[in-house]
């Protein structure tokens, strides 16, 4: 065979790839659920009228779908179960849908070898063979397995539906009839989306806090983009601006490819949105411009690389501080207040994780003498300590867990070091030392 | 007498953030940022000013020590006018983390900071000129560290016009570098001083040496070791002797500088 091509298995990228038939399919309904390895399945209630009717919208489904190469089956049925088995198994044609369950083969109950062996030997060929007989006597011979998987393809019990997004709470679209190639055109349509979400969401008092653009190609493909801010928004230009930003930092730009027939603009968060507070002295309390500005960057360098400081209530001097995106801070909190008239107590600067060094001390339990950091010999001319922090062992599972004696350290040049043994002498032999930080 | 001055400091503080919340510019209203060291601000004009660009020189090691003074004369008087801090990603792997307890330790509110990382320095200094160009933040720091070939003279160019024009002020923390020609208002080294001594020996508050190294305004030259008071918000002299030192006698005053501290 000197033509096949031989691919190792990747389940990973089968995987992503329905993901992706998936966002693609979501321009027929919202409701698109993946059933792996290879199914999908769309909730098209009150959906199919849009593409003129049930037939109409898996034709169109089909022909999309066979133009990415896949080799598609589909079926409809009155539940998901339903519609996956008839889908899945083949069954003799039959008049009505009803009957075309009745015919599937038991297999299609997708029960374990053992059961579907046991049912075909009791001469249990077809589904409808099983319904005809009690409901009880099937459980207490079968499992009750069997009766539950059979109750849900008659659509005696509910099949629910895990959909790979839950639909919008405000959403826009535009179809077109021809396809639109160029990106300048899909912006300007997308500015018009965005101002019809934006009256939507003014409609129930509310704001938006994530917008997500999906640009459904006419090969049956999906691309999503997505703009997130900090506070709940109605303002579209600001809206189109984080958009703009997002697509300018795209690696790879939006390709229309044979252009794009649908565009759709959801926001999935919405926040109420209150009309804005003045201060008691004039002037608004917060800054829109530093927001909007925090949301551009956060846009463009990604979400966790614009943060914001809040305090953590611990001792441990590396989780005493959280760094969270600002697009997500909570409300800030108080920072601990220093004691007037004493010096910083906790350094400016923190190495996490601390950075081990050499110290020479007078007695093993004393305060470091001189001590070797970065290949360079640092004396001690002053130094206050120790402050000794335990460890955490409340959390830990040995209820253990090694002391920290701290220093603050000033060498012969005034420079200011926060040093700590790690352990102390009863609970290890020889502990190491570390610096933690750097004093102003 | 620590009880009794607890609230006192407390109040003093206060009083700062109502009268700094006028305006969401705080300390920086009048045009500058002061130290609140009279000499200091006297000797600059009323301080480092606004609408310009700020270059501190200061070698890995004394990190913290610049760090800091650009923080505390952002954050100085209250207020809750944002301070942008923009570091590349590697800098806290290089350098370490910024860290907020220790900022409320030296009597800044860490909930004013926005950091800001970037994956290099070209991003950096795109995101620096977004940010300089908002109107109404404390300040914006770029930290970086060796040497900066982005920031040719076209980039500073557009860096310096961006602070003109939005009236905000960029401080560049350039740590292991060494000083060039650039279009920045004021270039200062700065590094740690020896401390006050308190009792037992123990390391006092932060202390900073000083240098203007370059004045577009007026002459460089001068010198100044400050110390930081939390409690007044303030810098203050640290050496006995204090104020402008010629460059002369700054090698006589090591010794003694040593000293007195």
């Amino acid at each position: 065979m000197q033509d096949l091509l031989v691919e190792p298995h990747d389940p990973a990228r089968d995987r992503d790839w329905l993901d992706r038939l998936a966002q693609g399919c979501a321009r027929y309904t919202p409701l698109v659920a993946l059933d792996p390895p290879d199914g999908l399945i769309l909730d098209i209630a009150g959906a199919a009228h849009l593409f003129g009717g049930e037939g109409a919208l898996v034709a169109d489904a089909e022909a999309r779908l066979e133009r990415t190469g896949m080799t598609v089956r589909a079926a409809l049925g009155p539940t998901a179960d339903a519609a996956r088995a008839l889908a899945r198994y083949p069954a003799p044609p039959a008049p009505d849908e009803a009957a075309a369950i009745r015919r599937l083969p038991v297999a299609a109950l997708e029960l374990d070898a053992e059961a579907t062996r046991a049912l075909t030997r009791a001469g249990l060929k077809t589904i409808g063979d099983l319904s005809s007989r009690p409901m009880a006597s099937l459980a207490a011979r079968f499992g009750a397995g069997a009766a539950t998987a059979l109750r849900r393809l008659t659509g005696d019990a509910p099949s629910p539906l895990a959909p790979r997004l839950t639909p919008p709470p405000v959403a826009a679209e535009r179809r077109f009839a021809e396809p639109v190639a160029s990106a300048p055109h899909a912006m300007g349509v997308l500015a018009e989306l965005a101002d019809e979400a934006i009256e939507a969401l003014a409609e129930r008092g509310k704001g938006g806090r994530d917008f997500r653009a999906t640009f459904f190609r006419s090969d049956g493909l999906a691309r999503t983009i997505a703009v997130e801010t900090g506070t709940p928004t109605r303002d579209a230009a600001l809206v189109m601006r984080l958009f703009a930003e997002r697509i300018d930092a795209l690696r790879d730009p939006i390709d229309p490819g044979f252009g794009f027939d649908t565009i759709r603009l959801a926001v999935p968060r919405i926040e109420p949105f209150d009309a804005s507070q003045l201060r008691l002295e004039g002037g608004a309390a917060r800054a829109p411009a530093m927001d909007e500005l925090a949301d551009r960057l956060a846009t463009r360098l990604g979400r966790g690389r614009v943060r914001r400081y809040r305090p953590a209530d611990t001792h441990i001097p590396e989780q005493a501080q959280l760094e969270l995106p600002a697009i997500d801070a909570p409300p800030p909190q108080a920072w601990p207040a220093p004691a007037p008239g004493e010096p910083p107590l906790r350094p400016f600067w923190l190495f996490d994780p601390p950075q081990p060094i050499e110290v020479i001390a007078e007695v093993p339990d004393g305060p470091p003498q001189r001590f070797r950091w970065r290949r360079a010999l640092h004396a001690v001319r002053r130094y206050e300590g120790p402050e000794r922090i335990a460890a955490e062992w409340w959390r830990r599972r040995d209820n253990k867990g090694l002391t920290r004696d701290y220093y603050r350290i000033e060498d012969d040049r005034g420079r200011r070091y926060w040093l700590f043994r790690h352990g102390l002498y009863e609970e290890k032999p020889d502990p190491r030392w570390y610096i933690h930080g750097l004093f102003a | 007498m620590r009880e009794s001055s607890s609230p006192l400091a407390g109040l003093r503080r206060r009083v700062a953030r109502i009268a700094a919340s006028g305006g969401l510019s705080g300390a920086r209203a009048e045009g500058w940022l002061a130290s609140g060291h009279a000499g200091f601000d006297a000797a600059l004009g009323g301080g480092l000013a606004v609408g310009r660009v700020h270059e501190i020189f200061a070698d890995p090691l004394d990190a913290a020590t610049a760090a800091a003074f650009a923080a505390l004369l952002a954050l100085r008087g209250g207020g809750t006018a944002p301070l942008f801090w923009l570091r590349t990603a590697d800098a806290a792997r290089q350098g370490g983390h910024l860290y907020a307890p220790g900022i409320a330790e030296l009597g800044g509110d860490p909930d004013r900071l926005l950091l800001v990382e970037t994956a290099d320095t070209k991003a950096l200094l795109a995101a620096a000129n977004d940010a300089l160009r908002c109107h109404g933040s404390a300040a914006v720091v770029v930290e970086s560290r060796g040497r900066l070939p982005a920031l040719d003279l076209t980039a500073g160019r557009r860096l310096a016009l961006g602070a003109r024009d939005a009236g905000t002020v960029l401080l560049l923390l350039r740590l292991g570098a060494e000083p060039a020609p650039s279009v920045a208002d004021t270039r200062w080294r700065i590094a740690a001083a020896p401390s006050r001594e308190l009792e037992a020996n123990a390391p006092g508050a932060p202390a900073f040496d000083l240098e203007l190294l370059r004045w577009r305004a007026g002459p460089a030259g001068g010198r100044w070791r400050l110390e930081w008071n939390r409690d007044d918000q303030a810098f203050r002299d640290a050496a006995l002797s204090g104020a402008v030192l010629p460059l002369a006698s700054r090698r006589a005053l090591e010794p003694h500088g040593a000293e007195a501290a």
